[in-house]
Parts: C-alpha cells; structure tokens; sequence
C-alpha cells in the first residue's frame, strides 16, 4: 500500500462524505489493458504503477484511496506532474478514471449516467479553478448566477441568490462588473461565489491561489478559512504551497507521481515524515506554528491547575512564553473548561528535538 | 556534378548519408540532360502517352448534369431568388437611404472615421456613375455571406465535434482554399447554367473554408478551464455550446465573417466574368477588354472602396462585440432605430423631390476620358523609356529563366552569340559560387548553387522532367520525409500523365521568379520595417490596402502601362504576394527573443552580426513561413493574370472556362493546387522541423 500512513482522525468530526476507492487514471493508447475483469473494477492483485510505466503508459493517478468527512478540509498537495489535478477532475468526473469508485453520500458518481452526472453537479458540487474559469462576456452577477441559469432558475431568483453570495465574498457593489475589469484575487473570489452559488455540498478547490500575487494569496487563505467557518462544507483542496496546506486543512495527503505518498493531520505530517520526499516539503516549515497543544498532548497530573487552560488548537508558539515563566506544565481544556490533558516543557522540547535529529539522519 | 566532385575531393573520411542522397540526384538529373539529346522522350513527356483525364472527367460530368440538370435549376432558381429581391430592394431603395444605413453600420463598427470614410466612398461610387454596378455586387455579397457564413460555421462545428470528420475536412479545405478561383466556376456553370447564380454559388463555396477554419480554432482554443467550470456549474452539451464555448469563441469566429466577406466579394468579381449580372466586377472587366483604362481604373477603385468597407465595417463589428460597452441601450435599440430612421426620412424627402432619385445622373462627372488622355499621353511621350524597361526586364530577367541562357543568349537580345567561351565563362562563375558557398555553409552550400546554376543554364521549361523531379522529392523528402515525398512524387505524376508538364512548368517559371523577387525585395523591406518604427507604420496600410483590394483591381494600373503580356502578369504577381513576405520578416525579426538579442549585445554584436548571426537565423522558421504564403498568393494571382496573357496552366484554366470544358478545367485546376500543396508542405514540415530545433513554441 502507498499510503503509509492513514489511521489519523481530523479534528472535525462527523461521517464519510466522499471516499475514493483504488482510483486509478491511466494515459495511454490502450490503458483498459491492466485492469482485466468487469468495467472500472480493480481485481485483486492490482496493477503496479512501474509495470504501467513500463508499458509506455502514464499512470497519472495510481491507486488512490481516502475519505473525507462532512465538514473536514482534505488538501492535497504535491508539486506540479504529480497528478493532483487529474485527481480532482476524477472525483468530479470531469476526467473519467479508469478504474476503481467515487462515492459521494455512498453513491458511486462513475456509475452515474451523463443526466444524473449533470444532476449532481448542478446540485452537490461546486468547484474553483486555477485560472478562474470566468466567462468572459458576463458581469460578475450573471458569472455568479450561471450554474443556477443553466438548471433553469427564473432570473429575479438567481439574481437574488446570485446577490447573496456576491456579498458573502465581500464584492457587493462590483456586480455589474465585467471579470476583465477586476483584478486577479477579485476574479478568483467570483470564482469562488458562482461555486457557491448553488449551496453544494462537496466543494472542490483547484489551487484557487495559485495564480495570486503572495500577499493577495495569504489574505485570500484567510477568507478562506473564514468562509468555511461559516458555512461547514466537505472541502478537497488542490495546492502544491505546503505552508498553505499547512495553513488550511484538517488533514493533507502528500503526492508523488500519481500515488499518495502520506495522509495526515499538518503537525503529523512536520512530526512524522513518512519518507525523504516528504521530509524535504517540511524542511523549511516553521514548527512552532504548526504544532498544536493537541499534539503534545499528555494524560493530566493530578495536581494540574485547571485554571488558566489552553486550548487545544493553541499553536507551540502562542505557548512557549507561558514556559519561558517557569510554568513546567500547562493544562489542556476543551471549550467547556473540562481538562483533557496537558503540556509540559520536557513534551515540547522532547517534540523538536526528535524532529532535529530526524532531519539529520 | 562539379559540385559533389568537390564535396569528394575534399576527401572527408566521413560522408553523410543525405550528402550521398543529393550526390545520386544530381548525379541522374546530369544522365537525363546527357541523354535528353537521344531519348526526346526525357526532355518532352509525349503527347502519346497522356492519360486522358480530362476526358473521363468530361463524360462523367455529362453524366452527372444529365441526370440531376433539374434538381439544379430547382436549387438555381431557389438561390436565385432572395438574390434577386436583395438586388431589386437595393435598386428601389433612393441612394440617400443605402448610404445612410451604411453610415450608420460604420459609426457603429468604426465610429465617425469609419462613417466618414464610407459616406466618402460611396458618394464617389454615385458620382462617378457606377452606383447601380455597385448595389448589384452588393446583392451577390449581401446573399453570398450568409449562406457562405452558415455553411463555414456548420462544417466548423462538425470537425469540432467529431474529430474524425477533421481530418477529411482539413484535406477538403487545403484543396477549396488552393484549387485556383477560376477552376470553380466551369463544374458550377455546367450544373447550373450561364447566370449571376454561377457567381453566387462559387462565392458561397469559395468564401466558406475560412470560415470553416477560424470556427474551429476558435471553439479548440477556448480554454480548458473555461469548459470545465461550464461542466461544473452543471450545463447540458447544449447549454454548455450555446452559453460557454461560442460566446468564447465569437471573437475567432467573427473573424472568419470578416474573411469569408472578403473572400466573397473577391469571388462575386471573378465571377463577373461570366456575365448576365451587370455588376461592377463587370464593368471592370469589360472596360479592360476594350483597353478604356480610365474607366476600368474607376470602376476598379470602386471595387477597392467596397472591399475596404465591407472589410472595416466587419473587422469592427468583430472586435467590438464582447465587452461592456456592447451592452449600452444606444447600441441595442438606437442603431436600428437610427438607421430606420433614415430609410424613412430618404424615402419620405424622395417622394416630396423625386428629382432626388435620378438626380446624380446629371452630377456624374466623370474623369474618365480625361484619365484616358493623360494615360495615352504617358504612353506616347514615354513609349521609348517603356520598352526599354519592358525588353531589358524580358531580356535580362525573365527569359533566361524560361528558356535558359543556353537559349536566350542571342545576337539579338544580348548583343553575343552563345559560344563556347561564354559557356565557360559561366560555368566559372557557377564554379566560384559553389566554392565560396561550401566554404561558407558546407556541402549544404553547394545545393541551391547547383540547383540554381543548372535552372538558370537550361531554363525552367529545358529541365528534363524525370530530373525535375527527382530535386523536388529529394528535397521534400529532407523536409518531411517520406510521407511528404509521396505526396510530391504523387502530384508531379498527375501533373505529368495528364500532360500539363511544360504549362505546369511555365507556372513554376512565372510564379517562381515573381516569388524570389519578393523574397528579394519584401525581405528587404521586412527588415528595413522591423528595424524601423517609421518604416513599418508606413508600410502598414499599404500592405492592408493591397491585402483588401480584389485581386483584379491589381491587374489594371499595370496593363495600362505594360499592355498584355507576361511581363505584366509577373508585375502584378509582383504586388499582389510581395505583402506577405514583408509582414512576415518583419514578425519575425520583432519576435526574437529580446534576451538572445540582449545576450548577442552583450558579447558586442554589431548592427551587421545582429541581422545575419542572431536575428535572421531565429526568424527564419517564421519568415519560412511567409514565403509559404508568397507562394499561395503568387498562384493564386497567377491564375488571375491569365487575363493578361499567360501561357501557363492559368491560362488553361482560362481557356477551359471559355469553352466551359470542366474536364481541362479540373485537371488544370488541380495541377495549380497540387503544385500549391506540395510546396505548402515542404515549407511547412521544414518550418516545423527548424523551430523544433531551436527551441521556439508553435505560432
């Protein structure tokens, strides 16, 4: 199994939203070749991406398989060629996989016919590309309101919703607007309204930032991660920035030419590499932000003060002062004040200092 | 060949193998000029054994319009008539009404420029007297373009859709965009009798490739994302045509409009020549055959006014269409209702004056006899500097080419006879120019020095065919391969059996001379432009105007001077596909990489080492491909100017068109294509290998 590492829970909670079963994408003259049996089957003895290779055919997604929860950022990153992209157009079928299932809320989108296929897309899918994917000779309203156009919403309610999301992506008063007429991070939050507007349930996000200037990227992150706080939405996210996975998800997984090489939550990833090709995507991290006080987690002492707690999600660098003021220990308490663990000196240092020696091996 | 024994004595221990190929060649063609004397059969493919095509085509057109002669007059009488209530509207209608609504189409294409430039236009059509010649051309345009629009855009979509239709149609369109303009009217005059209908569906099929081809860019160029974000946001295959793929690609699409009304209108005059319409294309011809230049040169500027109208008036449109300010209410209702407007208010002012109707009859002033006087003038008072110029240039220039100096030499035209010593005296000079090239370029060198010194000894006609072929499929094999050496040896052989070889030849000649002038002097020009702001905005609208005017029109400044004659037909040649090879020079000198030429700086290039080292070299696959399109334009003129007296296939086409003989007309036809394909393919696989090579992306 390429995944070496799968058994982390995301914080967010709740059941599987989408999973991707064995995907498989093959380019080739004749890639149905290498999956004998029924149609979109994987048999048991799966192929190997080295043989498909081998075989002059590119294996640009080998073997793929996660799940994602309801309300979980999953993000995948890896750099360019290593089929990130194709992987998001497999789950919405914009590219057809060669083998292996989709499932959304259990139901297998390969198996769908092209009107059923439209259904879902129309209704449980919205998605954000690269390069905006704006028409170009609507206004920003009529761009926002085109997905509800086309299911054959009447024009004062598309409008009316279309006005809605517009204001929540905070371009109220640039309706009218042509996407000519805006700037990069503009178009994308367009981009980003007319997948909205339809209120999907599944929110694909092809390096929506990718094409912003760096400090319009970073406030676009923000109000991204603002965005999602208010609406809780099933998110896959496509990025090859590993400081922006890290900003955003719940949980990354790691590609390398068409395979996942990890999944894990951010701080497990930095901890624990699976392997030199990961290691040298954290090399440059900065821990101390990335590491929460729920990864240096200990089971309380019993003379602990609860007083005073720390939230779980409290990065090491907003928590190393309270050590540098000779607290030894820090408790952990969840949002009711209840202590369910806590933080001491020796865990944190014990935590980069396993981290210094991996990376010197 | 002196040439290879050289490439020997130098005594390279390794010899290439395509250094062996050009060997061999060169090598049989010298056989075949050795035996030519023996064998005639070498020098002359003979009469005897000709293929006759020509014929078979011939009954089995007769077969064919026997059996579906009805079916056409139906589909003739059918076209016929929107044309002629288009015609019948345009003639009714008082001249302050059409030129109104023109105005109006300009402002709203062009804004007040354009609506100047078109009123001035057209008031000088009615001034000079050719406003009912020019409503007529009007009508056949007005038909022409959307039927031809309607076609072009429906094959577009097809080969879109289904990328198995491309191929077969990309092959189709090669062919309609090559197979010479006259060679289109004889299977369409048989089917559907001598009338203006003729002209009407020869425009419609003429005009429709490009449309044809700038549909499909334009729907394979919509991005991808564009596309996917349409899929997304959950739009059928209709919805997903109609709201994201066609409004993005309009703006290629509205380009095709723009040279599918170009290539109409040059189509309607060509097909003036049939008759029975009365339009200005006509005129024009008809003032030409009785040598009236000053009406022909009147009329003729008509047709380039109309040409640069519909021309701007389209363009505009085109590039005005998307974007916000399409969307204002004035454009929406106020055009239309302006124009209505105008209508009325003509109709309304003739009905109180109806003088105002007939009115221009008695303002035609016409400066045409005047014009004529002051043309005989010139020829008169200068006849002596004309011939002088006429004969050097057939002298000295055209006929060592044709018939070669072996022949052309004569006490008569170059004051020597052709002896011995002169024969010498220009092997050594072809010897020298091999030397200094092989040193320069390598054998490679040695090649065109040979290929060149042999052509300009025997004349293009004095080349034994098995030899001429050979060079030529040795060549597109170095280019292509073999696939595009199939192609050439296939096209000579069909050339050959069906006994067009000399007329074919004679095409080479005329085209071929005309073409190295153009690469001579519009490169030279393209240089000069790329190097020179001023230059270039100069040469700017004259390579437009030139590129818009109806090729005809090209022919009538030069017969005035030069009367019929080959010499007439290369000038004309001459202006007409000298443009691309400017245009594309000078492109391709602009768009070097600016850090190459920054880097040569750098390392202290001269101005001189710049062009040649850096500059050249890098555009040369883009100005490659200018001379591709010299070579189209040059055919395509050159079957134009049979009119003026060739004896090339042109003119069989001519001829064929004459006696309405669709048999000779196809084969002569075809010829001009297949000699057009073949060296479109060559330069193209050559262009595609070179930028390959140095690395440039595909334009």
């Amino acid at each position: 199994m390429p995944t070496k590492n799968s058994s982390s829970i995301s914080s967010t909670g709740g059941g599987v939203k989408l999973a991707c079963h064995n995907l498989w994408k093959v380019y080739g003259p004749s890639p149905e070749q290498f999956f004998p049996g029924r149609q979109g089957g994987v048999p048991e003895a799966g192929p190997c991406a080295r043989d498909i290779r081998a075989a002059d055919h590119i294996p640009a997604v080998a073997n793929v398989s996660f799940d994602v929860r309801q309300g979980e950022i999953f993000v995948v990153m890896g750099l360019s060629g290593s089929g990130k992209s194709t992987l998001i157009r497999c789950l919405s079928r914009l590219i057809d996989p060669t083998a292996g299932g989709v499932y959304l809320d259990g139901d297998n989108l390969l198996d769908l016919d092209e009107r059923r296929l439209i259904e879902v897309r129309r209704h449980k899918i919205g998605m954000v590309f690269q390069n905006f994917g704006l028409l170009p000779h609507l206004t920003v309203l009529e761009n926002v309101a085109f997905p509800l156009k086309v299911q054959g919403v009447t024009e004062a309610r598309r409008h009316k919703r279309a006005m809605e999301v517009i204001e929540l992506v905070g371009l109220g008063g640039r309706e009218n607007a042509f996407p000519a007429e805006l700037s990069g991070g503009q178009q994308q939050r367009v981009g980003i309204a007319r997948s909205l507007a339809v209120e999907p349930e599944l929110w694909l996000l092809d390096e929506p930032f990718s094409a912003l200037d760096p400090l319009i990227r970073r406030q676009m992150q923000d109000e991204f991660v603002r965005l999602q706080k208010l609406l809780n939405k099933t998110i896959v996210f496509i990025t090859h920035d590993f400081l922006e996975a890290l900003k955003i998800a719940d949980r990354i997984a790691i590609m390398r030419d068409g395979e996942i090489v990890q999944i894990g939550a951010p701080a497990e990833i930095v901890l624990k590499p699976a392997d030199q090709y990961v290691a040298e995507f954290t090399e440059d991290v900065p821990l101390t932000r990335v590491i929460k006080a729920a990864d240096l987690m200990e089971s309380p002492c019993a003379d602990l003060v609860p007083c005073d707690g720390t939230h779980p999600d409290t990065t090491l660098e907003d928590l190393l002062p309270r050590f540098a003021h000779h607290e030894t220990a820090v408790a952990v308490t969840d949002g009711l004040g209840a202590v369910v663990g806590q933080v001491t000196a020796r865990s944190v240092i014990r935590a980069l200092a396993e981290n210094a020696t991996q990376r010197h091996r | 060949m002196a040439a290879v024994e050289i490439a020997g004595y130098k005594g390279r221990t390794f010899i290439a193998a395509d250094a062996v190929r050009w060997g061999a060649v060169f090598g049989f063609a010298a056989l075949c000029f050795i035996a030519g004397d023996k064998h005639p059969w070498l020098a002359a493919y003979p009469d005897s054994w000709v293929v006759p095509v020509a014929d078979w085509v011939n009954h089995g057109m007769d077969w064919f319009v026997e059996r579906f002669r009805d079916g056409f007059k139906m589909l003739s009488a059918l076209l016929g008539m929107p044309m002629h209530l288009l015609q019948r509207l345009l003639q009714w209608l008082p001249w302050p009404a059409v030129l109104g609504v023109f105005a109006i189409v300009s402002h709203r294409a062009g804004g007040w420029r354009l609506a100047a430039f078109t009123t001035g236009a057209l008031l000088y059509t009615l001034l000079v007297g050719y406003w009912s010649e020019a409503m007529n051309t009007l009508a056949l345009v007005g038909v022409s373009v959307p039927l031809s629009v309607a076609l072009g855009f429906g094959l577009g979509l097809m080969g879109f859709r289904w990328p198995r239709f491309e191929r077969p149609l990309q092959g189709m369109l090669d062919l309609m965009q090559t197979v010479p303009a006259f060679a289109y009217l004889i299977p369409i005059l048989l089917l559907f009798g001598f009338g203006p209908v003729v002209g009407l569906v020869a425009s419609i099929i003429y005009a429709a490739p490009p449309m044809v081809k700038n549909t499909m860019l334009g729907l394979r160029s919509v991005p991808e994302e564009l596309v996917e974000s349409g899929l997304m946001s959950g739009c059928s295959k209709r919805q997903l045509f109609w709201n994201v793929e066609f409004p993005a690609a309009l703006r290629q699409i509205m380009v095709g409009v723009n040279q599918t009304t170009m290539a109409a209108l040059s189509m309607v005059i060509i097909a003036a020549i049939i008759g029975g319409f009365n339009d200005i294309g006509w005129e024009v011809l008809m003032t030409m055959r009785k040598a009236q230049f000053g009406q022909s040169l009147l009329s003729g500027l008509v047709i380039v006014l109309l040409a640069m109208i519909l021309d701007r008036i389209s363009w505009g449109l085109a590039f005005q269409d998307s974007g916000p300010s399409s969307r204002s209410r004035r454009r929406r209702y106020g055009y239309p209702a302006a124009a209505l407007a105008a209508v009325l208010l003509s109709l309304g002012i003739v009905a109180l004056i109806p003088e105002i109707r007939t009115a221009p009859e008695t303002w035609i002033t016409s400066p045409a006899d005047l014009l004529n006087d002051w043309v005989n003038f010139v020829l008169r008072e200068y006849a002596a500097v004309i011939e002088g110029i006429k004969n050097a240039v057939l002298f000295y220039g055209m006929m060592p080419f044709r018939i070669g100096l072996s022949q052309s030499i004569t006490p008569f035209t170059w004051g020597i006879e052709m002896s011995a010593e002169v024969v010498a005296v220009y092997l050594a000079l072809v010897g020298a120019a091999a030397v200094w090239c092989y040193r320069r370029f390598g054998w490679r060198g040695i090649v065109p020095v040979a290929i060149f010194g042999a052509v300009l000894f025997y004349g293009t006609t004095g080349i034994p065919w098995p030899a001429f072929m050979a060079v030529i499929a040795l060549l597109a094999f170095e280019a292509g391969g073999l696939s595009v050496m199939a192609l050439a040896l296939a096209s000579m052989a069909f050339i050959l059996i069906t006994g067009l070889w000399n007329e074919a030849m004679l095409s080479v000649y005329l085209s071929g001379l005309a073409v190295l002038i153009c690469c001579v002097v519009g490169g030279a020009l393209g240089i000069w432009a790329a190097h020179s702001d001023r230059v270039s905005s100069i040469l700017r609208p004259i390579n437009d105007a030139l590129q818009t005017m109806p090729q005809f029109a090209l022919l009538i400044p030069v017969l005035m001077f030069f009367q019929v004659g080959e010499l007439t037909a290369l000038i004309a040649i001459l202006i007409y596909a000298i443009v691309p090879a400017i245009r594309y020079t000078e492109h391709g000198l602009r768009t070097v990489p600016s850090h190459v030429v920054e880097a040569a700086r750098q390392v202290g290039c001269t101005r001189r080492q710049m062009l040649w080292e850096v500059k050249l070299p890098l555009a040369m696959p883009v100005i490659m491909l200018g001379l591709n399109q010299t070579i189209m334009y040059a055919l395509a003129m050159l079957v134009i100017a049979a009119l003026v007296g060739t004896r090339d296939l042109g003119q069989a086409i001519y001829i064929a068109l004459g006696k309405a003989d669709a048999g000779m007309g196809f084969v002569a036809g075809l010829s001009v294509a297949l000699v057009a394909i073949v060296a479109d393919r060559i330069i193209q696989a050559w262009s595609r290998k070179r930028r390959a090579a140095l690395g440039l992306a595909a334009s």
